[in-house]
Parts: structure tokens; C-alpha cells; sequence
């Protein structure tokens, strides 16, 4: 039985821009179990970037609770955010996603400096998982002499090597072309499921739905809709379905 | 521990591969070196040129005539003053000291020199490093400074000819060299030592000083028992010797004429070039900071402590700091190989280890508004939300 990697309950969190004040996550709550790959979709201004912040223990929620891998974040000091984002969570970017001045391999391996348990084993694993990755010829290469889609791919390995519980994407293919974003959806999708992982990823493109296993939809910071079961989240991807 | 490593290792990965950025850091921070040392050099050799004879004397006071302000110059004593000076009980031993300026003209270049009476084997006669002391009375014998035999290859046993202007006329005398001293340099020239009464001979002097041969002492250098005594020796001198003032060596130095407005120019000037390297080095690390903060953002993200983030700083800062500071120390040796000896710069003096000393904390100095601003950032930077 798959065991609930995350928690989200009754989730606030407020703002207060010029005196107003707003809900950018308006109570919202569910679950994503190990081995479950989620996607979190939704207009600009949903609160999809909000609501991975406060997953990613970067951001404080106003009320409710979020536990990963069972640990309530709201009992955390930052110390304890910082070592449970280090052993517990993968992140992928955007952009600037990974540290320029290491090669890929030394960006991978950098999560188990991180958690001090980079030797021997470590150093091969992370040649291989490039390797998968169709990055076997590229591992000494600096980010800036790869590719968009390259960059992406190693950021996946990096959010996969140290075995997190939880792993989250913040529009990981937004900077790239539609042939490329599918081939890292994909590849991400598979990986989640092969290690099982818990994953979301946020995306504004429907299209990059196809591999995942949930869509929660979000709008006003409210979670409006939850797309389950492979029709309705193909024909979702597809554009058949309104969202 | 681990953390330390972690941030060395990102310092380290960061210079290395960004060497071509860091080095041009590195070759300002070198240039900075270059003249904050060359400016400490300056210092020390220009103290040196104008104070060294005084700083070494074997002596713990010197008297001066009361109101000269403690300056040599100025100071003109009775020749009994020193065997006054010499029965107060606590003086191990006194002697008189007669300064004045004069010319070598015998070599290709002419040499001005400080022609300075002394007594031999008293205080205020510098020890030996070989030869012998000149005889006493009249004798035309001299003892130079080693700068003087460096300056004109003049050694022992050669004979020079000195001018010095008395009334209205040039008068030529020579002297042969006895003995040499070292570190004698004083009021910017190298030194000749002469017996006083040939001193007072050959000295330049007014039409109205002509007709007397008596050499007074412009000073007297102390030597007591007990060298930690100075406060109660001086007070006791001046109370049992009239018409006199008693100061130590470092306030006689500083009163040397230009010596204290000369070396507060030169610290100021110092000074001046440290700050202007703070600012250059901050102002680099500053914008590298504000080039990187998606880049610490994300390092913060994945799990980076702060403490690894801002020591990461540090050790990078320390790293380009040594580099430039390690090339800018070589580029000043070479240079001075070239310099000829007549510029007073001195690169292995204090000053210049306190400068080096001061540049390798100005880096870290400078970085450190960058550093907390890189502790600062906020991890979320990483995210579209920074």
C-alpha cells in the first residue's frame, strides 16, 4: 500500500497588497502518495507558485497544515526546513536552475555533498542516472555548454539522486520548445514512477498533463478541480476537456 | 566540518572556473598592492633616511639648550654641559653630538652628506661594523656610513674631499675614511663621522662664527644605568642642569623639522589607497552578489545553509584577495631591484608587513556588505514568486 508522501490540509495563505488583503491559497487541501506524479495547473495569479512555495518549506502558510513524509512544517524551525528541503524534497526550476560554475555531474552529485554522503557509490550513480537521461556524453559539460532541454534533464537527476520523498517542478519546460518539454515531462513522469517519488509538477500547459497521474486545478487559490483516471486527464491534455 | 568543506568547495569550484573574471579582481587588487606598498615603502625609507641615526643611538635621552622646542637644529649647548651631564648620578655615560651638512665633491657626482661630530666610544658615535674610529683633536680622519660607501664605492683607507661654505668662501678639506658604521642615515642624507674639533673646522659657518674653533654640541646623547628610567632621569637632569631640556628618543624623532608633517602625509596617502581598495574590492563583490542572487536562490532552495552561503563568500573573497595581494607583493620586489639606491624606499620594513597584513583583510573588509546580503537572500528568489 502506497503511503501518503504529502499532506495538505485547510491550507490559508494570505497577502495583503496595498491594504487589501487577499487569499493567494484559499483552503485548500489534498494528497499526493509515493509514486504519484501530480500536476498543479491554473491561470496566472491562481496561486500555483504560492502553493509550491509553501510545499517547498520556503514560504510560511497563514493557517493549516502541510506534513511531508508525515513531519508537520508548521513545527519546524528554519534549520529543520533547511536539512528537511536538503534530504526530503527534489526541486526542478524554471530557470537558472542550476549552479553554473559545476559541470552536470557535479550538479548532481552537489544534493549528496549537500546531505554528506557523496563516496564512491554516489559518484556512480549519478553517472548513470545522467547516463538515462541520454546525458552520458555531457556529465563534464558546464551548464551553459548544454542546451535548454540538457540543463532541464540534469535538474531532474539532480532532484532525484538523494531519494526524496517529495519532488516539485516549477514550469520546468517553460523555456522550452514543445518537442523538448514533452521528452522532459516524460522522462520526469517515468522517474517518478520507477523510484517512487511523490511529484508535482506546476504548469501552465495543459498539454504537459499527459504523463501525470492527477491535474488539480486552481483558481483564485482555490483548488476547483481534480482531474483523475487516464481519459479525462488525456482528453484534458488534449484540450477536449474545459478546464 | 562538512559545511566548511562545502563551502570551500564551492568557493574554490567558482574561481577556478570563472579564473578569467576572478583574475582581473585579482590584478586590480594588485594594483592597489603595488601602491599601498610602494607608499608604505616611501614611509618606512623616508622615516629611515630622516630619523635612523637618531633610533639607533645607544642612548635612552638627549639634552637640548631649553626652548629650542626639542629640535636639533636649534639647539646649541656649553661645552661644559656634557661633563655636567655625565656626574648626575644614574648617567652611565654622555656625549655630545654636532650636526651640520656638507658636500663630497671629490667623487663623479657630488654626495650631500650629514657631517656629524661625535666622540669616539661615547654615545652618540655609532658601533663599528669594521675599521677603527678616527683619533681625537684635529685629526682628518673620518668614519662613513655604509649608504655613503654604497652611493660611491668609496671604501677604507680612500681619501675624499669635502666642501663646506664659510663666510662667503668655499673651502675644500680632505678626510680619509677609518671605519664604517650602518644605519646611520640622518635628515635625508647619508653620514660622515668627524672628530669634533674637526668638525667645528670644517664645518659651514657664518662670517661671524669664523674666529672661534670651540665646538659647541647641538645635543647630548644620554645613556643611564637603568634604561627604564628615563621619566625620573630626565627630571633630574633638568633640575640639576641649568638651561637645559630633556627629551626622550621618540619625542627628539618626532621632532626632527618635517618629520611628523612628512610621515602623517605619507600614512594619510596609506590610508587613502586602503580605503579606495575596500571600495574597489566591495564594489566587485557587490555586483558579482547581485549577478548571482538566482543562483544563491536556488542554492538556498535545494537545501544550503546560510552559513555555508556566506562563508562560501568569504573563502572567495580571501582566495582573490591572497592572489592579488601574493602578485601585487611580487610585482613591488621586482621594481625595487630597479630603483637606484638614492630613493629612500625600504620594502622589508614594518610597515610593509602591516600593509600586506592590512590589504589581506581589506578584501573581506570590502565583500562584507555582499556577504550579508547574500545571507540575506531569500531562497524564494529561486522561484518566479522572488
Amino acid at each position: 500500500m502506497k503511503h501518503s508522501a504529502l499532506e495538505v490540509r485547510d491550507l490559508v495563505k494570505s497577502f495583503t497588497v496595498d491594504g487589501i488583503a487577499f487569499n493567494a491559497v484559499d483552503h485548500v487541501s489534498f494528497k499526493v502518495n509515493s509514486g504519484e506524479f501530480v500536476a498543479l495547473v491554473g491561470p496566472s495569479g491562481s496561486g500555483k507558485t504560492t502553493m509550491l512555495s509553501i510545499l517547498a518549506a520556503l514560504l510560511t502558510p497563514t493557517s493549516g497544515q502541510v506534513k511531508i513524509d508525515g513531519q508537520d512544517l508548521a513545527k519546524m524551525s528554519e534549520t529543520e526546513r533547511v536539512k528537511l528541503r536538503r534530504e526530503k524534497i527534489g526541486f526542478t526550476f524554471q530557470s537558472n536552475n542550476l549552479i553554473p560554475f559545476l559541470t552536470a555531474q557535479e550538479n548532481v552529485e552537489f544534493m549528496l555533498r549537500l546531505n554528506g554522503v557523496l563516496g564512491h557509490a554516489g559518484r556512480l550513480r549519478s553517472g548513470e542516472l545522467l547516463a538515462r537521461l541520454g546525458l552520458a556524453d555531457r556529465l563534464h559539460n558546464l551548464p551553459a555548454q548544454m542546451s535548454g532541454g540538457q540543463q532541464q534533464r540534469v535538474a531532474i537527476a539532480r532532484a532525484l539522486i538523494h531519494e526524496p520523498t517529495l519532488v516539485l517542478a516549477d514550469e520546468p519546460t517553460a523555456s522550452l520548445d514543445t518537442e523538448r518539454a514533452f521528452q522532459v515531462v516524460e522522462t520526469f513522469a517515468h522517474l517518478i514512477h520507477e523510484s517512487e517519488r511523490a511529484g508535482i509538477i506546476v504548469t501552465h500547459d495543459l498539454r504537459m498533463c499527459k504523463h501525470v497521474d492527477r491535474v488539480l486545478q486552481m483558481e483564485d487559490g482555490k483548488l476547483v478541480r481534480i482531474y483523475e483516471g487516464k481519459k479525462e486527464i488525456k482528453e484534458l491534455s488534449q484540450g477536449v476537456l474545459k478546464h | 566540518m562538512k559545511d566548511i568543506f562545502l563551502a570551500t568547495y564551492l568557493a574554490v569550484k567558482e574561481v577556478v572556473r570563472n579564473r578569467g573574471r576572478f583574475l582581473m579582481v585579482a590584478l586590480v587588487i594588485a594594483l592597489i598592492t603595488v601602491l599601498v606598498l610602494f607608499i608604505a615603502a616611501l614611509g618606512e625609507g623616508l622615516s629611515d633616511a630622516n630619523r635612523q641615526y637618531v633610533a639607533n643611538l645607544d642612548a635612552q635621552l638627549i639634552v637640548f639648550l631649553e626652548k629650542s622646542d626639542y629640535s636639533i637644529t636649534a639647539s646649541r649647548l656649553e661645552t661644559n654641559t656634557v661633563k655636567s651631564v655625565r656626574r648626575i648620578d644614574g648617567v652611565a655615560d654622555a656625549g655630545p653630538i654636532y650636526t651640520s651638512n656638507s658636500e663630497i665633491v671629490s667623487l663623479p657626482e657630488p654626495l650631500k652628506i650629514s657631517l656629524l661630530g661625535a666622540e669616539a666610544d661615547r654615545p652618540g658615535m655609532p658601533a663599528l661594523i669594521e675599521g677603527r674610529y678616527f683619533r681625537g683633536g684635529e685629526a682628518r680622519e673620518a668614519v662613513m656610513d655604509l649608504s655613503v660607501a654604497e652611493r660611491s664605492n668609496l671604501k677604507i683607507g680612500d681619501e675624499i674631499e669635502i666642501r663646506s661654505t664659510q663666510g662667503t668662501e668655499d673651502e675644500f678639506y680632505s678626510l680619509t675614511i677609518v671605519g664604517l658604521v650602518d644605519e646611520q642615515a640622518y635628515f635625508f642624507q647619508p653620514t660622515i663621522f668627524v672628530p669634533a674639533a674637526t668638525w667645528e673646522l670644517m664645518r659651514p659657518q657664518a662670517s661671524s662664527d669664523l674666529g672661534s674653533d670651540t665646538p659647541y654640541p647641538n645635543i647630548i646623547a644620554v645613556k643611564l644605568n637603568d634604561p627604564l628610567q628615563v621619566e625620573e632621569m630626565k627630571q633630574r637632569l633638568v633640575n640639576q642642569i641649568s638651561n637645559i631640556e630633556v627629551a626622550d628618543i621618540e619625542t627628539t624623532i618626532n621632532n626632527i623639522p618635517g618629520y611628523t608633517a612628512q610621515q602623517g602625509t605619507v600614512q594619510t596617502q596609506g590610508g587613502f589607497t586602503l580605503l579606495i581598495g575596500i571600495l574597489v574590492i566591495g564594489g566587485f563583490f557587490q555586483i558579482q552578489i547581485l549577478q548571482k542572487v538566482p543562483q544563491i536562490g536556488v542554492l538556498k532552495a535545494i537545501g544550503s545553509s546560510n552559513f555555508v552561503v556566506g562563508l562560501s563568500a568569504i573563502i572567495q573573497i580571501v582566495i582573490v584577495t591572497a592572489i592579488g595581494v601574493g602578485i601585487g607583493a611580487v610585482l613591488n620586489y621586482l621594481f625595487s631591484l630597479g630603483l637606484p639606491p638614492a630613493i629612500p624606499l625600504d620594502f622589508n620594513g614594518t610597515r610593509s608587513l602591516i600593509a600586506i597584513a592590512l590589504l589581506l583583510l581589506i578584501g573581506p573588509l570590502g565583500g562584507m556588505v555582499s556577504i550579508i546580503y547574500a545571507i540575506r537572500i531569500e531562497p524564494l528568489k529561486a522561484l518566479r514568486l522572488g
